[in-house]
């Protein structure tokens, strides 16, 4: 059986996928659209929708939880001052961290110190299964139209802010 | 021996969408070595595996008739979406592995990481499965248990 091309839409998910990853790499790093819309070969209106479409979410959200997730693993394994991890992950205020961090995992980072120690598993792992799920609360953050024009990342949202 | 009188772990299968594309990246970019390359008519019965070691990856094309063509096209977008498994590989000198596969221009999904059981990093294949390789210290599982609650306190 020979092998076949990448659909279309295979072509797009993979693209998707290394732009994805781009976010989990340089999760704490500026990151705008263009940035990201250059990785995946779209323009960045076209990329908010197209990501959305394959993965889900926004790539705001998936930002912002990958985030959330480092968070929680320095919050674990670590006694970081929590400003400290907020900025650590990507955060420039320790306002916009609570908040966001609240709105996704359900209780301040704090609380969550508290409520957690730490494990000894392969970081990938404790990656992909921390990673806090979408929850029913919406996100918190700038609305799509901006995204779509502006800036996935919260540094430069706030500094932009400023 | 346990109960079940299993003795080892044999073959994997692993999803890839080209087989030849697959077996020149596990042999050229892994240093696996090609094993059992045969035409069965029905399917290209292909594997590789790690010199020295007996367990071998099963390179899989997706799209064989125990899928209809609808799962088959499910499960080729899930691998291009990064959504299933992967493979956790073990490098004798993980910061020269690393350094071959970006200059080869192999995707990384994360530069190499000091952790307290080693260090690890992780690329992709060219379908999207996720590869993580990592070279582990002398530390014990216990140790480790105590690196990370130390650092927690």
């Amino acid at each position: 059986m020979a092998s076949t091309p990448l659909s279309a839409q295979e072509d797009t998910n993979r693209r998707m996928l290394r732009a994805r990853d781009e976010m989990d790499r340089r999760y704490a790093e500026p990151l705008d659209l263009p940035t990201l819309a250059a990785v995946a070969h779209l323009s960045a209106s076209q990329f908010g929708r197209v990501f959305k479409e394959v993965y889900g979410e926004t790539p705001h959200r998936y930002l912002q939880r990958r985030r959330v997730e480092r968070a929680m693993t320095l919050l674990r394994q670590t006694d970081r001052p929590v400003t400290d991890v907020a900025w650590d992950v990507g955060f420039a205020s320790l306002g916009t961290f609570s908040r966001t961090f609240s709105n996704i995992v359900g209780i301040s980072p704090t609380e969550f110190r508290t409520a957690h120690q730490p494990v000894a598993v392969p970081s990938c792992f404790i990656a992909a299964w921390t990673r806090p799920r979408e929850s029913a609360a919406p996100e918190t953050a700038a609305p799509e139209t901006a995204l779509a024009e502006t800036a996935v990342s919260e540094k430069r949202e706030e500094v932009d802010a400023r | 021996m346990n109960s079940n009188h299993i003795t080892s772990l044999h073959i994997r299968s692993v999803p890839v969408l080209d087989q030849d594309e697959a077996l020149d990246f596990y042999t050229t970019h892994l240093g696996f070595e090609a094993r059992d390359d045969i035409d069965l008519g029905f399917m290209r019965w292909l594997t590789v595996g790690v010199p020295g070691q007996d367990t071998s990856l099963l390179l899989e094309l997706v799209g064989g008739p125990q899928h209809d063509e609808s799962t088959a096209t499910q499960v080729r977008e899930l691998v291009t979406k990064g959504a299933l498994g992967g493979l956790f590989l073990q490098s004798s000198d993980v910061h020269a592995t690393y350094a071959a596969l970006r200059d080869a221009g192999v995707e990384v999904t994360q530069e190499p990481v000091e952790q307290p059981y080693g260090t690890d990093f992780g690329i992709r294949d060219p379908f999207g499965n996720h590869v993580r390789i990592s070279q582990p210290n002398t530390a014990t599982p216990a140790q480790v248990q105590d690196a990370y609650e130390a650092s927690a306190q």
